[in-house]
């Protein structure tokens, strides 16, 4: 009951709310008014159609532009604007904002929505204003008596009228407040981006965005290469050829002082295999520089079972692309030597419909299983980070064919 | 035997020029890229010239592209390419004219400095020294082929007479005696079809094939 008292009090001649709401119907009177009137201009003149159709996207996204401070300005909503980004002068650019259908929903808003809350908002306007007047009738008789001369259709008796007025005035703002939540529900439909275009939006610029943060990655690891690679390799290649050279040349010297130079230079000579597996695993650089096949030909001599390697692209896939390709195939061997007792494998990469294909077969024992080993898992992750599928296929028995299609521009 | 080195890092060329010098090389001149490696080889006219494969300004193949004029300009000046990984393509370049004076090892191999310089021994007498990782790659893209019909020891032997290394040598290295080295390498000239003719061409020939169309 109190809620309701409540509710009504809301919406009464004197809340603020009533006052805001009429003033924003009120103001949409002229905004709505511009589209029909220069439409009802050009139906005696047909040929003005020429002039007007290439302009009618520029009317509707300067009124656009008026109907969205409106209800910033009176309603504090803010309505997102759409996405054109096409030059204005040119005729591609009104061409494409001719097609594109946010324009036709602006146009719609304009034309129809619009003029018909403009309506409305004459009506609001009158309940206000003959509503105050009829109200005051039967005051302005009792207080200056004899003044008050109405038309003739109006009868003698003052009350009936004063009802009249005092219910229009008490009509006004739910009119007003029911013009505006409609206006207001048509306007984020139309004016707003729409919902598909806003989704769609939104993929892309993910995509995008992943797509740096993928290849931000793969710049590190390349520079840390790098940083590697000019120091502490050099270093340590450098460390392990004086210990060498200290063995060959330092013959004389007391068995603990060789057995321990022996011992340095075996662990120097670990450090460096160490470390070259490492940046194997981040980046090689016979990958940046010479690509997959050289890459791929480095890791499959390296697997401890014969491999056969087919590489068969017409250019060089994009580095990031490059890069899962190579990790995929090195995580694979060695997933198969580890796990597969498989007695040969066999590797493929090509270009097929657009998409850069690697397979990896072996005629191993099967039965793998991505959710059993990081392994696999990190690789798929790795792949899906470039949009790629892989697709496992390993019965028990064998043979386990992993296929990796990544997309790539060839 | 006078030797000229090109290596961009300053701390390798040190230690390579006293592991030169320990083994009995006089080195002629230090380069730290391809342009000066050339100069210094037009100046000095060196027995071998020892390169890296990157070095400035691209870091990617000017050792190679190097090694390919000095071999075109001065034909007797022995060649060892050091690199930080195995592009099978540019021994392959490299041996596509001759095979004798050309060595292509990982550096990581001048750790082991007595191996190390005996492959540079090798590669100054007009031997070849390939890194076993090389072999190993080259090997990878060859199995369609007579090479197909060798059996794994055939395929061992030959691997390491590609890597240069005599048959006392690979005798050692398979744990077999010298004779049935020397029936294994015949076994191999049959089965690849090579000429009777002197051994050591008949050698070449093998190393060749074995590494042919990489």
């Amino acid at each position: 009951m109190r809620s309701a008292l409540g509710r009504a009090a809301g919406y009464a001649p004197w809340s603020a709310r009533a006052w805001r709401e009429t003033a924003f119907t009120a103001a949409g009177v002229g905004p709505a008014a511009a589209l029909p009137f220069v439409m009802l201009c050009a139906v005696p003149y047909p040929q003005f159609a020429i002039v007007l159709v290439p302009l009618l996207p520029a009317l509707a996204s300067v009124l656009t532009a008026v109907q969205r401070s409106r209800f910033h300005a009176l309603l504090d909503l803010h309505i997102p604007p759409t996405r054109h980004g096409e030059s204005w002068y040119t005729p591609a650019g009104i061409g494409r904002r001719l097609r594109s259908e946010a324009t036709w929903r602006q146009v719609c808003y304009h034309a129809v929505v619009a003029p018909t809350a403009a309506v409305g908002a004459v009506a609001v306007v009158c309940c206000w204003t003959f509503g105050a007047l009829c109200a005051g009738v039967l005051s302005w008789a009792w207080a200056v008596p004899g003044t008050l001369r109405l038309p003739g259709w109006v009868s003698g008796d003052h009350v009936p009228l004063t009802v009249l007025g005092v219910l229009l005035v008490l009509a006004a703002p739910p009119l007003a407040h029911l013009l505006t939540r409609a206006e207001t529900a048509f306007a984020a439909a139309l004016l707003g981006p729409s919902r598909t275009r806003e989704l769609a939006r939104r993929v892309e610029d993910l995509a995008v965005s992943r797509a740096e943060v993928v290849d931000a990655a793969d710049a590190e690891r390349r520079r840390i290469e790098r940083d590697l690679h000019d120091g502490a390799q050099q270093r340590l290649v450098s460390l392990a050829m004086n210990l060498g050279l200290a063995r060959a040349t330092l013959k004389d010297l007391p068995p603990e002082a060789r057995s321990v130079i022996d011992e340095a230079h075996r662990e120097a000579k670990e450090a460096i295999e160490e470390l070259n597996g490492l940046v194997r695993g981040l980046h090689p650089a016979v990958l940046e520089d010479r690509g997959l096949d050289a890459a791929l030909s480095g890791v499959a001599a390296r697997a401890p079972l014969p491999v056969r390697l087919s590489v068969d692209l017409p250019r060089r896939p994009a580095a990031t692309v490059e890069a899962v390709a190579y990790f995929v195939v090195s995580e694979a061997l060695a997933n198969v030597a580890k796990h597969a007792r498989a007695s040969r494998v066999e590797v493929a990469v090509r270009v097929r419909a657009g998409r850069l294909l690697v397979t990896v077969e072996d005629d191993g024992a099967g039965g793998a299983d991505p959710s059993r080993g990081t392994g696999l898992s990190g690789l798929a992750g790795r792949v899906r980070s470039v949009d790629g599928t892989l697709h496992l296929d390993s019965p028990v028995g064998g043979p386990t064919v992993i296929t990796v299609e990544l997309p790539c521009a060839l | 035997m006078r030797a000229v080195i090109a290596e961009d890092s300053l701390l390798l060329r040190i230690g390579l020029v006293k592991v030169l010098e320990a083994a009995g090389f006089e080195v002629a001149a230090e380069a730290g890229d391809a342009d000066e490696v050339l100069a210094a080889v037009g100046e000095h006219r060196p027995d071998l010239v020892l390169l890296d494969v990157r070095m400035p300004p691209s870091f990617t193949d000017e050792g190679v592209r190097a090694a390919l004029v000095i071999r075109a300009q001065w034909p007797g000046t022995a060649v060892l390419l050091l690199s930080q990984y195995v592009e099978e393509r540019y021994a392959a370049d490299l041996l596509a004219t001759q095979t004798g004076g050309i060595g292509y090892l990982l550096k990581q191999r001048v750790a082991d400095v007595e191996e190390f310089v005996d492959a540079v021994r090798r590669v100054a007498a007009g031997g070849t020294a390939l890194d076993p990782q090389v072999v190993a790659q080259l090997l990878l893209r060859r199995q369609a082929d007579p090479l197909e019909r060798l059996t794994p020891r055939e395929k061992d032997v030959l691997r390491l007479m590609a890597e240069g290394r005599s048959n006392t040598a690979i005798a050692e290295q398979l744990v077999v005696s010298d004779s049935a080295v020397s029936k294994h390498i015949n076994s191999i000239f049959t089965k690849l079809g090579l000429p009777q003719a002197e051994a050591d061409h008949r050698r070449v020939l093998a190393v060749l094939r074995f590494l042919e169309g990489a």
